[in-house]
């Protein structure tokens, strides 16, 4: 079964076209990487998935397990299993991340009927062991959300929320760009324990190292708001030898 | 249902209405000259000529002076269905709420009352309605009332001087430090003439307490002007801190002057939310007289709809070495306006001295306002100061990350804005930011 099928999907902003024709599908516990030079509308797709309501679709579909997702709020999605670590995660000033995170995970619990919900000591104690397992300095965890944290803490502490939230289906927006080796060796690792896990994701790109660390199952290259090509790895290498404008 | 008053004066302010007043609480005679006198000064000062618009109040329309006689309006069963819905709201439990409506007038209260101050009053602490204060202790009220806001200082403090009731005398004596905060829950009941009441603080020298002002309840539509007075005098080494919570309803014009005079190695801490009202006009003032004295202002105002909030602060610097922090911030939503105003002064003799002001302003919608007018008159060279203002609108991708992590819209608008006023509401005592947060809430939702 496909856990996301996009249809011709076209995506306007102020009457320009800022994504047209796109059509994709990414089956349980695949990674579908889509790669392509930067304005190229690969971010604008993550966001249309999430619900952005900066952006409107004017025709196409999007269906997530089989459900039609175009006009569902950001919230419900997130209820529904979809997540998106964002490329610039928002600083929220007084906001502690451990609550803000426990409150999200509450409310998701609720909505998908999770029969156990942590208590705030097991919650606690969770992600305490997660800031371990992803090098996250433990003070994190109490300082305002996302604010003061360099950009890896910021991308680490997406990868943190996620594994809380456990999502069905992820989004990588440019999770790798601006990281150190370290760091992203610990992103790379956690995007393939999850597709062990069964989790499908989708990452979004314009480097091809994250790969060294996950297999990608399908490959997408976008230009001009438009997939131009779809291949496997063998694309990547490709493109690393002939660059975007070749391909 | 409405209220009974044993004696509810003629509109407008008269010379017979403040004698009357005068008469009635059984003054002595100095009070009544100094009630007269503030009339006089009244009737010579014009309207502020800067600010909100208050050509709308006609001051012949207020009643100035009314008396509640009926003892069953402090029973919770009598209090007007709006406001009892509105604690409702604020989900604050059914003991609350008889015990807030109840106290000053029955024994309920009285007693959490009673409890405060037999702790207190063995250490000579005095905790007193201002009426019984003027007779009881007349020497020290005497010797401070209206000298730190003289009814000179604007119309609104002469119109205090002449026609004020009620509120709060606190005296804290030499060295005496308590460390639980006062409350003047028992104001409650004096609601029906406490559009002018008067809160005087003397906290002696070496003395360190915190006071709350308890006007976190809606008042009644009655109260249609509000001009407290709030006068702090800090003695030598003392450290005072004084916070409010100000939720007046919509029809209030509250126009209140809360004034410290801060002596050597003193600090004065003001810490405020104002919420209702039509239009507030309210800029806690800090006197540094002695040296070494500080400030601390924060604060923050809230206007919706039909609502100016011009708040902000004054602080004199009047001796060398005294140093002022201020933080505000506003939120301003559906139309409303809020100002922070601001008038830092530095006298030629207060060498040396330190002042930041920082504030913050968030703007929900296109149509709210909001505006920053910081006054600094700095007449000597070795002044440090500092003034930081933001103002920014409620961020679209910042709603839309929340909400991506499963927060309903509205959810996450109260997480970003309880997030902007953290840095006061963490300041307030437990049960008010619990409430402010609600206020905000649903003045949101």
């Amino acid at each position: 079964m496909n856990i996301l099928t996009i249809k011709n999907l076209q995506v306007k902003i102020k009457n320009k076209i800022i994504l047209n024709n796109v059509s994709l599908c990414i089956k349980k516990g695949e990674v579908c990487v889509i790669m392509g030079p930067n304005g190229s509308g690969k971010s604008t797709l993550s966001h249309i998935i999430m619900g952005d309501p900066k952006f409107k679709i004017t025709t196409g579909a999007i269906k997530f397990l089989g459900k039609d997702i175009k006009k569902i709020s950001p919230e419900e999605k997130a209820s529904l299993g979809l997540f998106m670590a964002f490329q610039h995660p928002r600083e929220i000033k007084g906001v502690r991340f451990d609550n803000f995170l426990f409150a999200s995970y509450k409310n998701i619990a609720k909505q998908r009927k999770t029969k156990k919900i942590l208590s705030i000591f097991e919650f606690r104690k969770k992600i305490e062991q997660l800031a371990i397992d992803f090098k996250i300095k433990p003070e994190l965890l109490d300082r305002d959300l996302n604010h003061g944290f360099s950009g890896g803490e910021k991308k680490k502490a997406e990868i943190l929320q996620l594994n809380i939230l456990q999502p069905k289906f992820a989004i990588f927006d440019e999770t790798d760009s601006g990281l150190d080796v370290d760091a992203l060796k610990i992103i790379g690792t956690s995007i393939k324990d999850l597709k062990n896990k069964g989790t499908s994701s989708l990452v979004v790109t314009h480097f091809s190292r994250l790969l060294k660390y996950i297999k990608p199952d399908v490959v997408y290259i976008m230009a001009n708001g438009e997939i131009i090509k779809s291949g496997d790895l063998n694309l990547v290498r490709e493109i690393e030898k002939k660059g975007y404008q070749n391909i | 249902m409405s209220l009974k008053y044993i004696y509810k004066s003629k509109q407008g302010v008269t010379e017979e209405l403040v004698r009357f007043i005068s008469h009635d609480k059984k003054e002595p005679k100095w009070m009544l000259e100094h009630r007269l006198n503030s009339l006089k000064i009244f009737k010579k000062l014009t309207l502020p000529k800067w600010g909100p618009n208050l050509s709308k109040l006609d001051l012949n329309k207020i009643n100035y002076y009314k008396k509640a006689v009926n003892k069953q309006a402090s029973d919770w069963s009598d209090v007007p269905a709006d406001i009892k819905k509105t604690f409702d709201a604020l989900g604050i439990p059914k003991a609350e709420q008889k015990s807030l409506a109840g106290t000053g007038a029955q024994y309920e209260s009285t007693a959490i009352y009673h409890n405060l101050k037999e702790e207190v009053r063995t250490q000579g602490v005095i905790f007193e309605d201002m009426d019984v204060a003027v007779k009881k202790y007349p020497d020290l009220v005497k010797k401070y009332f209206m000298r730190c806001v003289a009814p000179s200082l604007h119309k609104f403090a002469a119109l205090h001087g002449a026609v004020w009731s009620g509120g709060t005398f606190l005296y804290i004596p030499k060295g005496i430090k308590i460390d639980m905060p006062l409350q003047s829950y028992f104001r409650m009941n004096s609601r029906g003439m406490g559009q002018f009441e008067h809160t005087l603080i003397i906290a002696d020298a070496k003395s360190q307490a915190h006071y709350i002002e308890g006007c976190s309840a809606p008042r009644y539509k009655v109260d249609s002007l509000h001009a407290g007075c709030v006068e702090i005098f800090v003695q030598d080494n003392a450290k005072f801190r004084y916070s409010s919570v100000e939720n007046w309803s919509k029809d209030t014009y509250n126009l209140n002057t809360k004034r410290a005079i801060v002596e050597r190695d003193a600090s004065i801490e003001w810490v405020g939310g104002n919420f209702g009202s039509n239009i507030t006009m309210l800029y806690p003032c800090s006197i540094l007289r002695g040296q070494k004295a500080s400030a601390d202002h924060i604060g923050v105002a809230f206007a919706s709809h039909g609502q100016i909030q011009d708040t902000g602060a004054q602080i004199i610097h009047a001796a060398s070495e005294t140093k002022s922090n201020v933080l505000m911030k506003s939120i301003s939503q559906k139309g409303g306006e809020s100002n922070y105003r601001g008038l830092v002064e530095i006298l030629p003799k207060a060498k040396n001295t330190i002042s930041n002001i920082q504030c913050d302003a968030l703007i929900m919608d296109s149509k709210s306002i909001s505006k920053t007018i910081p006054l600094m008159k700095i007449k000597n060279k070795t002044t440090s100061i500092t003034h930081e203002a933001t103002a920014g609108k409620l961020n679209e991708d910042d709603i839309f990350y929340l909400r991506s992590r499963g927060l309903s819209k509205q959810d996450a608008i109260s997480t970003i804005v309880n997030g902007f006023i953290d840095p006061i509401t963490k300041e307030l005592p437990l049960e008010y930011a619990v409430e402010m947060n609600r206020l905000i809430s649903m003045n949101n939702l």
